[in-house]
């Protein structure tokens, strides 16, 4: 209980653990999908405080960690370009490529620039009409929608040196493709509140019918993850399967039409590769034909760009679920959040980095029990 | 990047073109940042909302508000990688 003293309320933290305890009768491994929700975990050793045998599996939701490598190369070849800035979100600069990564182009004279919402990528482009202003415009369903307005608005406003780089990815198509993976291990969801704002629960529903898991969606505070957790043991020891909402005070079923509406119009649904898991049909988001104008990809004709992972990272098997970061060889030692070797590492939200933040340290013997 | 910070809306800017984003200033416990409010139309001043990359994408209320805060408080650069540079503390 080392961690309790931190918590906002660690009365209720007890009490919530207390009733899992009396709740959880046999092993249950349960999924929490978003990477915020893993740092959380990991972080408050929630998963240490857990009863024997209910088992957290950290999940793919980092969309820095999911991004596929052929994407980063053609990002690292277009910021290149004498006439390009290219425009990120910060978190996406260290993300290693096949050779380098952004920083690393600007080290070597490219202009990239850190952007904190896509809006300001727009107005930079309306300042330099002289250059092309490229926005790598990648994550969940949670940007999708900030993304699509900033590629409305550019279109509104007839700026024609605006452009964008898409790597979007879907959380529901995920789960399905975890789900009928044949070693898939996880019986429960807790889903990322936040893709929830946006997108609410209703794309989960026949999800949970369909392969009988039961689906929380949380926020991700400490008491949001205990409390998601909880709820999801619950319908596990009761044999139910259904969708409910921990996360109530920003949630709702249906989530957010206004967001869902500009990124229906703006984008259309695609297969997407994802890093370290492969292609996952209808998970993406690409540019819809009306569009295709302010296509990067297109626009900058990035074919032929030749891919080549870290042969010692296994990312694949941590953002499946299968493998933990301290089962990674290079994991602390060669591989670092300073000199991160595979996505995983890079990102706060990725459980790699969670767990050496956190201090975590490989531990064969607790590694053994739980797999 | 997938976080999303709670804050409070303090002003919402006059529009030149109704085409345009309906921007507004966000008061993140004392951090100001502009932030387009068009996925949250119903929030008026003083209300609180979720903001991610610049974006509202949820009404939230006050008590809920600081509980989020307080979690996020404990993610390395989360200001900064949120906000933009000026926000780290
Ligand atoms: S520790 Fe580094 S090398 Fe190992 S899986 Fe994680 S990101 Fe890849």
């Amino acid at each position: 209980m080392k961690y309790l003293d931190e918590y906002r309320d660690p009365a209720l933290a007890v009490k919530l653990l207390a009733e899992l305890h009396a709740t959880a009768t046999r092993p249950w491994a349960v999924m929490e999908v978003c990477g915020g929700q893993t740092h959380t975990l990991v972080r408050q050793g929630i998963d240490e405080l857990l009863p024997a045998g209910i088992r957290m599996i950290h999940g793919p939701g980092c969309p820095v960690c999911v991004t596929p490598l052929e994407v980063i190369d053609k990002a690292l070849a277009i910021a290149a370009r004498p006439e390009v800035i290219f425009t990120s979100y910060g978190d996406m600069l260290r993300v290693p490529g096949s050779a380098g990564d952004l920083l690393g182009v600007r080290a070597r004279g490219g202009d990239v620039r850190v952007v904190y919402t896509p809006l300001d990528a727009v107005r930079i482009a309306r300042q330099h009409p002289d250059r092309e202003v490229v926005f790598f415009a990648v994550g969940f369903e949670t940007t999708a929608p900030a993304n699509a307005m900033a590629v409305r608005y550019a279109a509104d406003a007839g700026i024609g040196n605006f452009s964008v780089l898409v790597s979007h990815v879907l959380v529901p198509p995920a789960i399905t493709a975890l789900l009928d993976a044949p070693d898939n291990q996880v019986q429960g969801f807790l889903a990322a509140g936040h893709v929830c704002a946006v997108m609410g629960w209703t794309e989960y529903e026949p999800i949970a019918a369909r392969y009988r898991v039961p689906i929380v969606v949380t926020g991700f505070e400490p008491l949001d993850l205990l409390e998601g957790i909880l709820m999801a043991v619950r319908q596990l020891e009761q044999g139910r399967s259904e969708v409910e909402n921990q996360y109530a005070r920003a949630v709702r079923r249906t989530g957010n039409t206004a967001a869902q509406e500009v990124v229906r119009r703006v984008f259309r649904v695609t297969e997407r590769n994802w890093r370290g898991i492969g292609p996952i049909p209808t998970s993406g988001l690409a540019l819809a034909a009306e569009f295709s104008a302010y296509d990067a990809d297109t626009r900058f004709a990035t074919t032929g760009v030749r891919t080549e992972e870290n042969p010692d990272c296994i990312a694949g098997a941590i953002l499946r679920g299968t493998k933990l970061p301290t089962d990674c060889a290079a994991y602390g030692t060669r591989c670092t959040p300073r000199t991160p070797l595979g996505a995983p590492m890079v990102s706060a939200e990725g459980t790699c980095a969670a767990f050496h933040n956190s201090g975590r340290r490989p531990a064969p013997s607790t590694v053994e029990e739980i797999g | 990047m997938c976080l999303g910070i709670p804050g409070r809306i303090v002003a919402i800017d006059d529009r030149a073109d109704p085409a345009d984003p309906v921007l507004g200033t966000v008061d993140f416990a004392g951090l100001r940042r502009s932030v387009c409010l068009d996925f949250t139309p119903a929030a008026g001043i003083g209300d609180y909302v979720i903001v991610h990359v610049g974006f509202a994408i949820s009404q939230i209320d006050e008590a809920e508000a600081a509980k989020t805060l307080a979690v996020l408080d404990a993610i390395p650069d989360v200001w900064e990688t949120e906000l933009g540079p000026e926000a780290a503390t």
